[in-house]
């Protein structure tokens, strides 16, 4: 009998925890998502519309919203997110592969300096990119790289972030009988790298380079220090210029539009690929 | 098919030549991208080197006179790199102390056999996509939906609860609010998720011997899954003061970069961006980032060595 009303107890006690638990769950997805229904209800009003009042529900000014945004004169959103796209995709391809390529110099071969040559990487991986910025702007001025794409893009050869990722799944799945059987086979050693060890690391490889290029997007503070002409912008550079000039003259249904146009690719990759991403957050953490 | 025994001894696993070969781009893009720059950035923080107005002053050599200018009160008697500091500390402590306790939280929940929580997919993916989105586009969006004319203040106006609007983006305690949500909104998925991996990776039979001995939820959270989490809780509040000490996108827009109001949200790295863009005062910001560097570089040394302890887990640095 008194079992039998324990775990009565202990049924509506677990009860009772699963729904505050299922209620504070809700409630952050609520506050995670509202914000962004509000930007797609928004950028399908119009300016008159949204003066008017709130509303929760969508109407009918998309199309007519993104024809403005997309052909403003003052902010060249499509030259702006093409420009974002070139430099992202770039840093996303050179940071995977130089840094698999580094990891894989360290991982495989041995010679005097690997030991003092991972110590570094590792020591330098937590110094905020901002601590070097001044030298960085003084130095692209000097050799006139300003208004250009490449010392947005070169820099990411050197990720010690991306490095040590690679140098964890290396770890976890790339046999060194694997490499020996290339070498056997009479493969080059950088041969060996492009076509047997790249292929392996695929997976790391593809959410690194999710990662960097949604990093090399979202990014701000470098590239609004080095492009300043018009058809040079960056995405984020085009919304700080939103938010510098004066709003209340502004259509708010194109400036809902703009922001949304801001996050809409990277948006629309999470929602196909957001099962992977996740894993990938913490791909490094299950191996280590 | 045997190949020449040369070249099988020249790929020898032992011959160092490739190795340093493969790992050279990274120190070449390394050392002109980022070690030199670094090191101009401390060569100027020694030398009065502006641009005031059309005029170019310096650079001249004036030793620590930058550092004492950054350490000396200004007309209203508040040094300047310290009220930024405390700013940045206060804007990072707001976002960050509900980060990590609901991170904590989730991750106990989602991880529970006996709570057993139906679409954690859906949960994780929702929780975790502010993550991923353009920090200067949430800020933008916050900015319009809180401005006098968003919004927010016409339901507060139309509903009755306020009777004129309220100027959000004037008030301190609201503005400091509002970005201590937007990183809270941007971290804490992130942080569940490295959780969950860290109580995951946690041997399983020693939750069912606390059950078994007896002990409750409660007991088994404080006495197993936090001292055996503790290494990986550490890392992930250190990497996020690292992360908090470059809080820049986000204030930087809402307030279109003045720190209003009275600069009560100004931060460090948005006081170093002033620095740079008008009056390409390299002087003055090669000091603020040598305080920047110090600070960071103590936090690093503690991670470092809590990584070599312990747990290995690589985290991207947080941008906001």
């Amino acid at each position: 009998m008194r079992n039998n009303e324990e775990s009565e107890r202990g049924r509506l006690h677990l009860m009772i925890t699963r729904i505050v638990v299922y209620a504070i769950l809700i409630f952050l997805s609520f506050l995670c998502l509202f914000f962004f229904y509000m930007l797609i209800i928004n950028s399908t009003r119009s300016n008159a519309e949204l003066q008017a009042g709130f509303s929760a529900l969508p109407q009918g000014h998309f199309i007519e919203n993104f024809k403005n945004a997309w052909t403003d004169a003052s902010i060249n959103i499509p030259r702006g997110m093409l420009n974002s796209f070139i430099i992202a995709s770039c840093t996303a391809v050179l940071t995977t592969y130089f840094s698999a390529l580094t990891a894989y110099g360290i991982h495989i071969y041995d010679f005097k300096l690997k030991k003092p040559a991972f110590l570094f990487i590792m020591a330098v991986m937590m110094i905020p990119p901002q601590v070097s910025a001044v030298g960085f702007i003084q130095l692209m001025f000097k050799l006139k790289l300003t208004n250009n794409y490449l010392p947005l893009i070169v820099p990411s050869i050197a990720a010690p972030v991306v490095f040590f990722y690679m140098k964890q799944y290396m770890e976890s799945v790339l046999p060194i009988e694997i490499v020996e059987s290339a070498r056997i086979d009479g493969a080059s050693e950088f041969r060996t790298f492009n076509q047997i060890v790249l292929p392996v690391m695929k997976p790391a490889i593809a959410v690194q380079m999710i990662f960097s290029f949604v990093q090399s997007w979202n990014n701000y503070f470098i590239p609004a220090l080095l492009l300043d002409k018009a058809e040079m912008k960056t995405v984020p550079i085009m919304i700080a210029q939103l938010r510098s000039a004066d709003y209340s003259k502004f259509d708010m249904g194109k400036v809902y539009m703009f922001i949304l146009l801001a996050i809409l690719p990277v948006l629309i990759v999470y929602l196909i690929l957001s099962k992977f991403i996740i894993k990938g957050v913490t791909a490094g953490a299950v191996k280590g | 098919m045997s190949k020449p025994k040369k070249e099988i001894k020249g790929g020898n696993v032992s011959s160092g030549k490739w190795g340093y070969l493969f790992i050279l781009p990274f120190f070449i893009a390394y050392t002109f991208c980022t070690l030199i720059p670094q090191l101009m950035t401390f060569y100027n923080s020694l030398f009065m080197n502006y641009r005031d107005g059309l005029t170019q002053v310096g650079p001249k050599f004036v030793g620590l006179q930058n550092y004492i200018t950054l350490f000396t009160p200004d007309n209203s008697g508040s040094i300047g790199i310290l009220k930024y500091f405390g700013n940045t500390i206060v804007l990072w402590l707001m976002g960050a102390v509900p980060q990590i306790v609901i991170a904590m939280l989730l991750a106990v929940f989602f991880t529970s056999y006996r709570l057993n929580i139906k679409g954690q997919q859906f949960f994780k993916t929702v929780i975790y996509m502010p993550n991923l989105i353009m920090a200067s586009a949430f800020s933008m969006l916050f900015f319009t939906l809180f401005s006098p004319v968003g919004p927010v203040n016409q339901v507060l106006l139309a509903s009755g609860w306020a009777d004129k609007a309220i100027d959000f983006l004037n008030i301190k305690v609201s503005v400091r609010l509002l970005i201590s949500l937007m990183n809270f909104l941007m971290w804490f998925g992130n942080t569940t998720i490295l959780l969950m991996a860290g109580i995951q990776g946690i041997d399983q039979s020693l939750f069912e011997a606390a059950q078994i001995d007896g002990a409750n939820s409660w007991q088994i959270f404080f006495k197993v899954t936090m001292p055996l989490l503790s290494p990986i809780l550490v890392y992930t509040v250190i990497t996020a003061m690292i992360g908090g000490l470059q809080m820049f996108d986000v204030p930087q827009i809402l307030t279109n970069g003045r720190g209003m109001p009275n600069r009560s949200s100004m931060t460090m790295v948005m006081y170093l961006n002033n620095y740079l863009t008008t009056s390409k005062n390299y002087g003055m910001a090669g000091a603020v980032s040598v305080v920047l560097f110090i600070i960071s570089a103590v936090l690093s040394l503690v991670v470092y060595s809590s990584l070599s302890k312990q747990y290995k887990e690589p985290k991207r640095h947080r941008k906001y």
